[in-house]
């Protein structure tokens, strides 16, 4: 079998006596997309955090093509080709839509380069006409846009998205769920949402995350039907 | 008209008032006033070190005169050693350069909280101050050269042409290097602000957080900025030790830290015009006060002449009422009043329309 792109041994982290994700075996094959779901609280954005090196796990391996980089540092993992999507938009607001993609562009092209890939790129995610506009100004969904354009700039092998869809309207869903699709050809990619119809529109397999740990994993259409998941998470919502 | 040509007129603007200030000055000025507007352009110099790191890096350094004191001793102490200023005048921007690297390196790689190295800054300049100024007798001594302590180092021989030790700097060829000085730092500033460092730096002011997720490493940017501040403020305190032939342990003191956040405090951060317009103003208000003893009984003579308050009250209005500094509020006083207009003109021609249908 191949060595994956991404795997995880009993990785965990406590924060004092909480334990906010314990023992997670995760794997992940080169060009995979995998859908993590799970309830507010179940460690998602911490297992992210771990693998972005953001947070240094409390026990536990992260390996990344073999190399254990669950020591390593935030910028050193990203040099290694994981990007990141954070649930609450990181950009920079003060500078325009423009510089935002330089500053990320401009980790991997030569200056000669940068201009070109930056127009591009502006394109892909319909912001040239918002170019020169301070991102701290634009709407939710748009800022969540220009994120996702800062990621795909630096060019990543494996990209997180920490809720990629929250705050959108219905067409710009469909048009990120398109997105995802497009990046998903060349890239591998691990998806946080709680929007089921996003899910649907994008997922192969689903990973469940429940107080801390992997609850299953298993195909979309069966984790939708699995009353054990519904229980925790799918069925509060269809009470609602 | 577009950013990118209000950028080059701006600079085009600075240029020419520089170079015309530079060349006209010691023509029509009195000495005194030239030998005066020479140590508001030393200071200027001063004031664009913090405006970088700060204002630029987002480093909030309470202690740049630590750097700047440095270099005024290091020049002193070299030049009573030496003889011929090249040396000295290069010992006295690579010494502080290199503290501030073995400053900088333990604050940013420590991971120490900005804070914190707000106070650990102010602190270093507080110890070099005491320390200094406990070194009165004459077994505090580098070289030839005594360290002096409260009195200082007095007589502190000038700048010579590179090479030529016997052709010293004068008078005004201090105020032609001082004003020359400033403006090639202005445009260097300006330069490395322009380029893939400067617009990184400012990245990582912005969001630090997101600039590592990028692969940027900010403690390396923002060790090198530092280090880059420690250097501008060396090389003005040595043109300072130079102005005045003297230096002594005030240079380290609250007063002088202080002094430089002030100027950019009032002039603005995040621009390099407007601390240099902060400095030069505050000094013009410190010797017009200064000047000004009071001549009468009344209340409010004591209180204009009494500098402390006055500044006190400056920082005052200016945190709670322009926060943001001169120079960038009227940028959006500007902005406001060409919106304004355009609003204006969009208004006037929707007007007829508005007309038919009413």
């Amino acid at each position: 079998m191949a060595e994956p792109l991404l795997q995880t041994r009993d990785l965990s982290m406590h924060f004092g006596g909480v334990k906010a994700v314990r023992n997670v075996n995760f794997t992940l094959a080169e060009g995979e997309l995998r859908c993590l779901i799970g309830p507010n609280g179940a460690g998602k954005s911490t297992f992210f955090k771990m693998l972005t090196g953001q947070l240094q796990p409390s026990l536990g391996q992260v390996l990344f093509r073999g190399h254990d980089i669950s020591k390593a540092h935030a910028h050193e993992i990203a040099r290694l080709g994981i990007g990141i999507k954070t649930q609450v938009p990181s950009v920079f607001d003060g500078l325009s839509v423009r510089e935002n993609i330089w500053l990320a562009a401009s980790r991997i092209h030569n200056r000669h380069r940068v201009n070109a890939v930056v127009d591009e790129m502006l394109e892909r995610i319909g912001l040239t006409s918002a170019a020169n506009r301070l991102v701290g100004q634009l709407a939710h969904g748009q800022r969540q846009w220009v994120e996702l354009g800062i990621v795909l700039s630096t060019d990543p092998d494996l990209i997180l998205l920490d809720e990629p869809a929250a705050g959108m309207t219905h067409e710009e869903v469909n048009k990120t769920a398109e997105l995802v699709r497009e990046i998903n050809r060349s890239k591998a990619l691990i998806v946080v949402e709680h929007d089921m119809q996003f899910i649907r529109m994008i997922a192969k397999q689903v990973t469940v995350f429940n107080q801390g740990s992997v609850l299953v994993e298993d195909s979309v259409e069966n984790i939708l039907r699995n009353p054990l998941v519904r229980d925790v998470y799918l069925g509060k919502q269809a009470a609602a | 008209m577009n950013a990118r040509t209000l950028n080059i007129l701006g600079l085009g603007l600075v240029g020419i008032v520089g170079i015309a200030f530079l060349i006209l000055t010691p023509r029509f000025a009195e000495l005194d006033t030239v030998l005066e507007l020479t140590v508001y352009m030393i200071m200027a110099v001063l004031s664009l070190s913090l405006a970088l790191i700060w204002g630029y890096g987002g480093i909030l350094c309470f202690g740049q005169s630590a750097f700047f004191g440095l270099g005024a001793y290091t020049y002193a102490i070299a030049m009573f050693n030496i003889g011929e200023s090249t040396v000295p005048f290069l010992l006295a921007i690579a010494l502080p350069a290199a503290f501030a690297a073995l400053l900088g390196y333990f604050v940013f790689y420590g991971r120490i909280s900005d804070v914190y190295l707000g106070v650990i800054t102010l602190t270093v300049t507080l110890i070099l101050f005491n320390s200094i100024n406990s070194t009165a007798g004459p077994e505090f001594h580098i070289g030839a050269a005594r360290l002096g302590g409260f009195n200082g180092i007095p007589g502190i021989p000038a700048l010579n042409y590179p090479g030529n030790k016997a052709a010293a700097v004068d008078l005004e060829g201090m105020f032609y290097l001082s004003t020359a000085a400033l403006l090639v730092t202005y445009f260097g500033l300006r330069l490395l602000l322009a380029s893939r460092f400067g617009r990184i730096i400012v990245g990582i002011r912005e969001n630090e957080r997101r600039a590592e997720l990028l692969g940027y490493d900010p403690r390396a940017y923002k060790l090198v900025t530092f280090t880059i501040g420690g250097a501008l403020a060396g090389f003005a305190g040595c043109l300072f030790a130079n102005w005045g032939n003297f230096v002594s342990p005030t240079i380290f003191g609250l007063a002088q830290s202080a002094q430089i956040i002030i100027w950019v405090i009032v002039g603005g951060r995040g621009t390099l015009i407007g601390p240099i317009i902060g400095c030069i103003g505050i000094q013009w208000l410190t010797t017009a006060l200064g000047a000004n003893q009071p001549s009468g009984s009344d209340w409010w003579t004591k209180l204009l002449a009494n500098a402390p308050f006055i500044f006190g009250v400056i920082l005052i209005a200016f945190v709670l009422l322009v926060p943001k500094g001169l120079v960038p509020t009227f940028g959006d006083f500007g902005q406001w009043l060409l919106r304004a207009r355009t609003r204006r003109v969009a208004a006037a021609s929707l007007e007829p329309k508005q007309a038919e249908e009413g």
